[in-house]
């Protein structure tokens, strides 16, 4: 059994009350930090421990801290992003739920750190449920003075706010959150400035994933240095991640990071194989928008290497034979999967989703989503397969968010790994309406690349 | 004693030039001018915040500064990134430049719905300029096109949200210019539109230059809608008394008819001044005005044609190779023109 830190007490009952919680050593990190740390303190554990954002990007939480602005007279804001709308995705909801007072806990820390007297938990606005065990966290949390004013006799005060988001994607992107919980219409804003400078009312921001900031809590209990001996090189601790899919036990696992692809979708433990007997086709790492990879990439990389649960192993190859570990949404397909429908469904997505702020977004994800369902329903041609891929590649870095690239990424990777797929569906379009392409050769071992 | 003033040394396309800290690369190619300025449909320099959107001004910064030579990773939008003391830029001699603003006018124009031939602001768009310049022939986008009603915004303006390719550049005119809030954008992604709010009439003094910066004939002049085609009009400058704007306007004429008034143009078809709605649609005869000077036209505009200046490629071109060969096929081009 792997280590388990935000999810030890997962099946306590009660554990989502304050008494549960606290009985179980909660709260333990609150009082360590602000009796017996200075905010620098907390910052050097957190870059100590190695904890890498846990929202998609992997940005190392330590450093994008330190680089927060700290004028003088000038209130600083620390925004958790929990506007979890991923495909795929969905370990913060269940945190959330479930074990609410982890992310509480860890935002008093972070606020300490920070310095910061307001902050704020951004919640997608679909999540009501979730969004009310927050406030009943916070009452429940307050009621015992460790939040609101001069918390534990600190002289310390923080205030935090849960602001139901607007349902939308993009509010998950930090400066169109930030714009959203500002009132505006959720678009992102252009970098520079960055948030870490001018945020939130203009005020120096920190945005971080509710993981990444219920993952400080384990860290001040028993130091970085602790933290980081988890796992493997830069990528340390344990990480939420969220199976579904064709597996036998879908669901949200904390995993060392480190553990092999294979362990996680076979062993009993984790996902417990693929559901119904059926063979593995094809695996999205990380949520919907990194690409996807053909079975014979999935346990093994190009190099002939066992491919493991990290951000280092999981992007092993770049684009052309890797993936990334994203925001932790591991999607497996079975042999029964259509790769083109899935592409179209992804794609369906962004184009539902694009905040049509700039242009080659917001026209080229409708395009790529009409493409993909002419050849989906059987009446596309090859040179749609092309220009596919030349809408993706003019999409991909010119726009203002990450957006565009998350558009165009899955629809790169499905066409780069499953392209004789697509061209099954163009050549025998009567064929494709009735039955599946299958595994096909998509499990043959790969040779390894000679230098 | 005065200050030294700072100035960064930016290299676009191999031409240098000294700016103020501050400025961005559009402004600072700009200052250059000629064709290695990028074109932009949605940056409007009198509009603070806008920018950034249409991504037509995407260039490659191959050094970042003289401190941090590492170029940048992604093509940037130049109107919104500032210049760095020893900064090298390329627009038109990047291949990936060129590129990618084909792709982005490609997909302006295909939900675009290419009826020139009624379209008022023809002859005088942005969006025809950039098409000729870096589209493609035909189009290979083949479903239908998203559709709108008409809209009237007051009973001056009339909005045709088909055209439009969602610069923004209205919603800053409105939010700056105007006290309330009452023109904004509706929904998302493609099916975003300009609108206001429940389609409530605006009539501020100076809504009308929604109008001016529309770089499309989204937003256009219901008094001068199907009058004429811009190019059989002859812009003429003038300027009035005007208790509320500062009453510098282009007249455009037809005859002794003065057919449309609107803001005087520069190059990059951004206004002077800002002019109220009184001198945009009610003094429309030619006794309201005091009249100046023709105004100038650019020599490759439609309206210029037939009596205006001859073809004159700008200098830089007349001594850089680089850019001769980066620019060979627009240059050839308007070689036919001429």
């Amino acid at each position: 059994m792997g280590r388990k830190l935000l999810l030890e007490h997962i099946n306590e009952p009660g554990i989502q009350t304050f008494d549960v919680y606290r009985q179980k050593g909660g709260y333990r990190a609150v009082e360590k930090a602000l009796k017996n740390m200075s905010p620098d303190d907390v910052v050097e554990e957190v870059k100590k421990s190695g904890l890498r954002g846990r929202g998609g990007a992997g940005f190392p939480t330590g450093m994008k801290w330190s680089f927060l602005a700290k004028p003088e007279g000038v209130s600083r804001y620390l925004v958790c992003n929990g506007d979890e709308s991923e495909p795929g995705t969905f370990k913060d909801r269940y945190l959330m739920t479930h074990i609410p007072h982890a992310l509480i806990e860890g935002m008093i820390v972070s606020s300490y750190a920070l310095g910061t007297n307001t902050s704020y938990i951004y919640v997608r606005g679909e999540m009501m449920p979730q969004i009310r065990i927050l406030e009943r966290a916070i009452a429940e949390t307050k009621a015992a003075g460790l939040l609101g004013k001069n918390i534990l006799g600190t002289g310390y005060d923080l205030e935090i706010y849960v602001q139901p988001g607007g349902g939308a994607y993009i509010c998950g992107e930090e400066t169109a959150l930030l714009e959203s919980l500002e009132g505006k219409r959720g678009n992102p804003r252009i970098k520079p400035p960055f948030p870490a400078v001018a945020g939130l009312w203009g005020c120096p921001t920190v945005v971080n994933n509710v993981e990444s900031i219920a993952s400080v809590v384990p860290i001040i209990n028993d130091g970085g240095e602790e933290y980081a001996k988890i796992g493997i090189e830069r990528s340390t601790g344990t990480k939420l991640i969220s199976a579904g899919g064709n597996v036998k036990n879908p669901g949200v696992y904390e995993i060392e990071l480190g553990v092999p692809v294979e362990e996680f979708i076979y062993s009993d433990e984790y996902c417990g194989g693929i559901a119904n007997g059926k063979r593995l086709k094809a695996l999205v790492a990380g949520g919907s928008s990194v690409p996807i990879l053909p079975a014979n990439l999935i346990c093994k990389t190009i190099n002939s290497d066992a491919r493991l649960m990290t951000y280092e192993s999981l992007a092993d190859g770049g684009f052309q034979t890797g993936t990334m570990m994203g925001s932790g949404g591991f999607i497996v397909f079975d042999e029964d999967q259509c790769i083109v429908r899935n592409t179209w469904n992804f794609t369906r997505f962004y184009h539902h989703e694009s905040c049509g702020q700039c242009s080659p977004c917001r026209e080229g994800t409708g395009w790529m989503e009409k493409v993909l369902y002419k050849i989906e329903h059987g009446q596309g041609t090859i040179a749609d397969i092309d220009l596919l891929w030349d809408i993706q590649r003019k999409i991909e870095g010119n726009t203002i968010c990450p957006l565009g690239d998350a558009a165009a990424w899955p629809v790169a990777a499905a066409i780069r790994h499953f392209r004789d797929e697509f061209e099954w569906h163009v050549l025998h379009s009567g064929e494709s309406q009735s039955r599946n392409y299958g595994l096909a050769h998509y499990a043959d071992p790969i040779k390894p690349v000679m230098q | 004693m005065a200050e030294e003033v700072v100035k960064f040394k930016v290299t676009i396309d191999g031409i240098p030039v000294e700016v103020d800290p501050g400025t961005t690369i559009l402004n600072a190619a700009r200052q250059i001018g000629g064709d290695i300025v990028p074109p932009a449909m949605c940056y409007y320099s009198k509009l603070e915040g806008t920018g950034g959107k249409c991504r037509t001004c995407l260039v490659k910064v191959s050094k970042g500064s003289e401190k941090d030579p590492r170029p940048m990773p992604k093509l940037v939008a130049s109107c919104r990134t500032t210049v760095m003391d020893g900064m090298e830029v390329q627009n038109i001699t990047s291949p990936d430049v060129v590129e990618a603003r084909k792709g982005v006018v490609e997909m302006l124009l295909i939900n675009h719905p290419l009826d020139c031939p009624v379209c008022d602001q023809a002859g005088e768009c942005k969006l025809q300029d950039l098409g000729y310049e870096h589209g493609n022939e035909g189009t290979r986008y083949e479903f239908e096109r998203r559709t709108f009603e008409r809209i009237d915004i007051g009973d001056k303006i009339q909005l045709h949200m088909n055209r439009c390719i969602l610069c923004y550049r209205c919603v800053y005119v409105a939010n700056q210019l105007t006290e309330e809030r009452e023109h904004g954008v509706l929904n998302r992604g493609d099916h975003s539109e300009i609108s206001t709010f429940i389609e409530k009439a605006l009539d501020h003094d100076f809504v009308g230059n929604v109008i001016d910066v529309c770089p499309v004939g989204a937003l256009t002049d219901k008094t001068f809608r199907f009058k004429n085609r811009v190019w059989f009009t002859k812009p003429v400058d003038a300027h009035r008394n005007c208790p509320t704007c500062a009453g510098k306007v282009t007249l455009w004429y037809k005859g002794d008819e003065v057919l449309r008034v609107t803001g005087r143009k520069d190059e990059y078809g951004e206004v002077e001044d800002f002019i109220c709605n009184t001198c945009r649609f009610e003094t429309k005869h030619t006794s309201d005005w005091t009249l100046e000077e023709p105004t100038p036209v650019d020599h490759e505009s439609v309206i210029g044609a037939n009596h205006y200046l001859a073809f004159n490629p700008p200098s830089v071109i007349h001594e850089n190779k680089k850019l001769q060969l980066a620019n060979e096929e627009q240059l050839a081009r308007t070689e036919r023109l001429k």
